[in-house]
């Protein structure tokens, strides 16, 4: 299956990111294995240590298995002053876990991000590609039960 | 050709679809139908519109109203009112039935000029609009010396970053003989706060291709690469389909227009780290590489993408070529001061009555800006002070509202204008709470190649924090702007040598706050 995530791409080296996002997008834990790393290092022909340095380097990958959802508050300056750290709270005590974090049924990761680009709606969170602004405590809630149902 | 008595311009961009546009237009559509108006009235679907209200917001055209926070409930009554009876909804107007209206300067625009009146998906409007007339111009009737020469005349700096003339950095590239040179556009935009690059490119795609194009002639370069945040999805759709649009035209491919020129545009994705935006970092990316910066000289105009040369320009900046080729440098010289010529386009956040988006001339105030195009503070809200420029930017206090925006009248400030981003704030708000955000930020965003910004970013945070608890000194807050000025004189990159901004600002301006929170 990495097998045929690579062989969309050229070869080349400058295609790892797009293929690193594809793989990433295409796990139903988004995440990157080390299989998928070996399997794309023998596909472009570069050490694997280049895709771990890789991997490590932008925030949008992750080497851990994570939840079917992926929540993404943004933390900068912008969000912050609008109220992020309460909404933060919020969705700590909803999900009952800690930034990081996957809940026990695996529904939901939890994560701070910097900027999203969409700070005239601040505080945002994206929850895998959907945006959610002008959050509250109350909106939160019925987002996080909107997703989780499905 | 039909003729409509009105016309409804519906914004679509992340904020409307957030609201639930796609709902809205096909209820109004029915509902219209219903009323057997949908041949008198014309529904439009473009970006952004001149303003940015809440929600989904409309402009009705030849009445000039605008809407803003438009509900799906709100259909029937706008359909019955407005457009059956002629009477607009007042309680929906932006103005607030007339307290208020922003300045819409369509006439003065540059980059927008389009943004919010076209339908960013149509190629057939953008060039009905006047569109890609610079480019064959620029193919068939100049020569690349032409072009450059009449960038450099016209003065337009870098919207990007600091502000270095564009004609000077083509000037670079343009006569060193390569096999292949590229052009890279930066629209990375990374800086919290900073939303205007999304703005120009969902409200008008096929203007930043076509002076990256025209970018991409004067330098000789035949391939270019638009690298954007991964987070853009709605950019990443409308660029793609203005590229797809353009090779089916012609307007890109081989021997376009018949003048043996080839050019062809791609879009590379990033994955989220902030010093990508820095423009070697956004080569390493490019190439499939941790984004850390490398050192300057040589630079990307010189050796760039793969070694060939490269030029590095921010979506703003490639915005404004059209312009100065179509209507040439003279005209884009009437915006602006001698030193900064031409537009700024700003996105204004916070305690304002009117948060939003505007494009003004360059070296108008911060006060006009927030008085004429966002309507002043919020009601029952005190103006404290603005944060100009993102993470990286400074904090004004009231005595600085009436400095002139420019990259000259900002001096020490300069690197700040390019994000455009100016958040306003309220007298409750505390500045060592912002400026730890800030720094916060910054800690996170240190890529860690170099131990002065790696180590900085983190005794920054740490000391903010403790003053931030009430636990910090004096000595502290000193010790914050020495760590800040090392790291400005030390650092690798860019960014570690930005803090400075934020702590030396926040500090100076605000000393009082300061002493108010360290202990004796
Ligand atoms: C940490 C850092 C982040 C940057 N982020 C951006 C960005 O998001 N967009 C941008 O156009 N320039 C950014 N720049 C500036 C670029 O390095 C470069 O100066 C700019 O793209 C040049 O384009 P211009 O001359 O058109 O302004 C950043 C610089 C640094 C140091
Ligand atoms: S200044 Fe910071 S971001 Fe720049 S190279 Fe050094 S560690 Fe990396
Ligand atoms: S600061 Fe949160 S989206 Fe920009």
């Amino acid at each position: 299956m990495y097998r045929e995530i690579c062989s969309k791409y050229a070869p080349d080296k400058d295609n790892l990111i797009c293929i690193l996002h594809e793989i990433q997008n295409s796990h139903p834990q988004h995440y990157i294995s080390e299989e998928a790393v070996q399997t794309v290092a023998e596909y472009l022909g570069v050490p694997a240590n280049h895709i771990y340095g890789v991997l490590t380097f932008y925030t949008m990958y992750s080497t851990k298995p994570r939840g079917q959802n992926i929540i993404r508050l943004c933390e900068s300056p912008p969000c912050y002053i609008k109220g992020s750290e309460n909404i933060l709270h919020k969705l700590m005590t909803l999900l009952d876990i800690e930034v990081g974090e996957t809940t026990k049924d695996g529904c939901f990761t939890l994560e701070l991000c910097a900027c999203l680009g969409v700070c005239g709606n601040a505080p945002v969170m994206m929850i895998n590609n959907d945006v959610y602004g002008d959050l509250t405590e109350e909106k939160v809630e019925e987002i996080i039960e909107k997703v989780r149902r499905g | 050709m039909k003729f409509f008595r009105s016309h409804v311009l519906v914004g679509i961009n992340e904020t409307s679809i957030m609201a639930g546009v796609q709902d809205f237009i096909k209820a109004l559509r029915l509902e219209l139908a219903k009323h057997n108006l949908q041949e008198e009235i014309n529904i439009l679907e473009t970006g952004p519109l001149g303003f940015f209200g809440r929600g989904i917001c409309l402009s009705v055209y030849p009445e000039n109203v605008n809407y803003q926070d438009v509900k799906l409930e709100d259909v029937t009554e706008l359909v019955s009112e407005h457009f059956l009876k002629g009477r607009p909804l007042k309680r929906l107007m932006l103005d607030d039935g007339g307290k208020f209206s922003p300045k819409l300067n369509y006439s003065d625009r540059i980059v927008l000029r389009n943004s919010g009146i076209i339908d960013p998906e149509n190629i057939d409007e953008y060039i009905g609009a006047g569109g890609y007339e610079a480019w064959e111009k620029a193919l068939t009737q100049m020569q690349p010396a032409d072009i450059l020469a009449e960038v450099k005349i016209s003065g337009l700096r870098g919207r990007g970053g600091a502000g270095f003339p564009a004609g000077v950095k083509w000037g670079f590239t343009a006569p060193i003989d390569a096999p292949q040179k590229y052009v890279v556009v930066n629209a990375d935009e990374g800086e919290p706060g900073t939303f205007k690059d999304r703005l120009i490119m969902e409200g008008d795609p096929h203007q930043l291709l076509e002076g990256t194009m025209i970018c991409a002639r004067a330098v000789g370069a035949t391939k270019a690469w638009i690298y954007i945040r991964g987070e853009y999805k709605l950019c990443i759709d409308r660029l793609q389909k203005a590229i797809d649009q353009c090779r089916e035209y012609g307007i890109l491919g081989k021997n376009i227009f018949g003048s043996g020129f080839d050019l062809d545009i791609f879009i590379k994705i990033g994955a989220g780290a902030y010093v990508c935006g820095e423009e070697t970092a956004l080569i390493e990316s490019l190439e499939g590489n941790r984004g850390n910066p490398r050192w300057k000289p040589p630079f990307p105009g010189v050796e760039g993408l793969w070694q060939c040369p490269t030029v590095v320009n921010n979506v703003e900046t490639l915005a404004n070529v059209p312009f100065i080729i179509q209507k040439g440098a003279e005209e884009f010289m009437k915006h602006g001061t001698p030193e900064c010529t031409g537009t700024k386009v700003y996105t204004i956040l916070g305690d304002v009555a009117y948060p939003g988006l505007c494009e003004v001339d360059m070296g108008t105030t911060l006060r006009t800006i927030i008085n004429d195009y966002a309507g002043g503070m919020k009601k029952g809200f005190r103006f404290k002070a603005a944060l100009v420029g993102g993470a990286a930017g400074v904090i004004l206090p009231d005595k600085l509202l009436d400095v002139k925006m420019d990259f000259s009248s900002l001096n020490q400030y300069a690197a700040v204008l390019g994000s455009g981003a100016i958040l306003v704030m309220n007298e409750h708000q505390s500045i060592v709470d912002i400026l730890w955000s800030i720094l916060r930020f910054f800690r996170h965003e240190s890529c860690g190649k170099c131990a002065p910004c790696r180590n900085g970013t983190q005794q920054l945070y740490r000391l903010i924090s403790k003053i931030k608890k009430g636990k910090g000194t004096m000595e502290d807050v000193d010790l914050m702007l020495t760590i800040a000025e090392t790291m400005q004189q030390t650092s690798f990159c860019a960014l570690g040598q930005s803090p400075i901004m934020g702590v030396r600002s926040a500090i100076e301006n605000f000393k009082d706050e300061f002493i108010a929170i360290t202990k004796k």
